[in-house]
């Protein structure tokens, strides 16, 4: 059980807390110090809109052991409005209805990623639905 | 012709074992296995110090200081010995550090032993130690396994230059048809188109046939410096003409490019000019198809496709051993079988029979430039060498 190493990530994990750069102003995902756009230091924090679009998709069916129980899902690449990427599990999809494709637009939500080890600690996490539009 | 220089690093000797699920095997008698075969292709060197390519012992094994352990078990106890990691590019990288050891001049004699023991555990375990070389707080934490990573490249590829999943069957047929004359290969049956087309979805649209089988194996060298050691009549000797590594990004995600291998690039670009060739001069080129699409983007970073085209390499047949470009050509990963942190040592020792003209029914006539490219995770580490054949006096 890795208590320390979830628990330091919640404001990316629930809030998608990113950085900005203050001297190029590139949005930075995960949070990583060095601007990788301009090599300086960026430590601002910026919380990220949660809305963007698959960039790429794939179904998992043989899973890792720790996420035996969640298979088969859909795993992607979503590129997010304000410019990085990232990875995550797609959710609340109707396939029948709405299949996957690169393009989609899709929007953050909170979700179970998957319980860690015997003892059960639940890890919750981003993942991204179909954008539910807004009348 | 190339001439030897005294200070030039040598391939002195090399010793490959089968790839496969060797149940009754521990992780050191595996080891041995390809350090005797190597000792004895070398004749009478002493090895003073032990570079030993791992991954994943410390997960599927519960052992690490392997440059102990495996030194200790094969005879050499006191040299000094080390683990050299770097995910499923180790044995490229501790080439490397061997490399870099005896061109110091502090060490004369260089062992390197890449090995890996998978059958250790059930294969959603092993996938949880896969997928620990990608970003674990990222990437792993939201189930991605390697094939999937491999998955997302590839869906992209394919969406990009408007593909279709048979664009990519023929680098699958050329690495079976090579690895059924390879007698150390793990699946020695050729297969066709058909057959390819056949095989079910792993992680869409990585099929059966996109992905390498992860098994033991264990492949060994040992290097030294030309003046240490003397012409022999057996066979030509192969020199170490560049070695280089290089990184990217650790998670796919933060590529800025997704369907460019920069590592390859960058590695490949420094072994060119360290070399001083080009890559029309390579004659053989054992890259690291743990996927499909890792071969044809592998094409792309080295200079032997424009963006987007190294699948047509595949498709048009130049990658066999009668190719303009032979990949694979004891099978690669995908028909030899991909045993992770040593499988960067097997590419160097099949490239070096080639070079000797030891490749048996894969033999590429006349090979005197060669390269070789592992790839750690999802290309995130690179480590590219270059061989040359040294022309006898």
């Amino acid at each position: 059980m890795q208590l320390p190493r979830h628990w330091r990530l919640n404001k990316q994990r629930y809030a998608l807390e990113g950085e900005v750069c203050t001297h190029c102003q590139a949005k930075i995902f995960p949070p990583r110090d060095i601007c990788p756009e301009c090599g300086e230091e960026a430590n601002t924090p910026l919380t990220l809109s949660g809305r963007g679009q698959v960039y790429s998709f794939t179904k998992v069916s043989q899973p890792p052991a720790s996420h035996e129980e969640q298979a088969p899902y859909t795993v992607a690449l979503v590129k997010l409005d304000e410019g990085p990427t990232v990875t995550a599990q797609l959710t609340d999809l109707d396939e029948n209805q709405q299949p996957v494709e690169i393009g989609m637009p899709v929007e953050m939500v909170t979700r179970k990623l998957y319980s860690d080890g015997d003892r059960g600690l639940l890890i919750y996490g981003y993942k991204f639905r179909p954008l539910i539009r807004q009348s | 012709m190339i001439k030897s220089n005294p200070d030039d690093i040598l391939i002195a000797g090399l010793g490959i074992t089968p790839v496969g699920e060797h149940w009754d095997k521990q992780l050191r008698t595996l080891a041995l296995e390809a350090i005797s075969a190597a000792r004895q292709d070398a004749g009478e060197l002493v090895p003073e110090a032990i570079y030993v390519a791992n991954s994943l012992a410390p997960v599927l094994s519960s052992q690490t200081q392997l440059g102990a352990l495996v030194a200790d078990f094969a005879g050499l106890r006191g040299v000094e010995a080390y683990t050299i990691q770097a995910a499923e590019a180790s044995g490229g990288a501790a080439v490397r550090q061997a490399y870099l050891a005896l061109q110091s001049g502090r060490i004369d004699v260089a062992l390197v032993v890449g090995v890996e023991k998978i059958s250790e555990r059930p294969s959603a375990e092993v996938e949880d130690a896969l997928v620990m070389s990608g970003d674990a707080d990222y990437e792993a934490i939201h189930g991605v396994t390697t094939a999937a990573q491999a998955a997302l490249l590839m869906q992209r590829y394919m969406y990009e230059f408007d593909l279709s999943q048979d664009a990519f069957a023929g680098f699958c047929v050329n690495a079976h048809a090579n690895g059924a004359n390879n007698p150390m290969a793990m699946f020695q049956r050729a297969i066709d188109e058909n057959k390819y087309a056949k095989a079910p979805m792993l992680c869409s649209p990585v099929n059966m046939f996109d992905a390498a089988p992860i098994a033991d194996g264990a492949a060994a060298l040992v290097l030294t410096r030309a003046e240490l050691f003397p012409e022999t009549p057996s066979h030509p000797r192969v020199r170490i003409a560049a070695s280089s590594q290089a990184t990217s990004t650790i998670a796919l995600h933060d590529r800025q490019d997704l369907l460019t291998f920069n590592a390859a690039i960058d590695a490949t670009n420094k072994a060119y000019a360290l070399a001083g060739v080009q890559a029309k001069d390579v004659q053989v080129f054992e890259l690291h198809d743990r996927f499909s699409i890792f071969a044809a983007l592998s094409l792309e970073a080295c200079g032997f496709a424009q963006r987007g085209e190294g699948w047509k390499l595949a498709k048009d047949g130049s990658i066999r051993p009668d190719g303009s470009i032979p990949i694979c050509t004891f099978g690669g990963s995908k028909a030899r079988g991909d045993s992770c942190g040593a499988t960067g040592v097997y590419q160097i020792a099949e490239l070096c029979l080639q070079l000797q003209g030891r490749a048996g029914k894969n033999q590429v006539p006349d090979v005197q430039t060669g390269m070789a490219q592992c790839l750690g995770g999802t290309g995130a580490t690179a480590a590219t060498h270059i061989l040359q054949r040294i022309d006898g006096s």
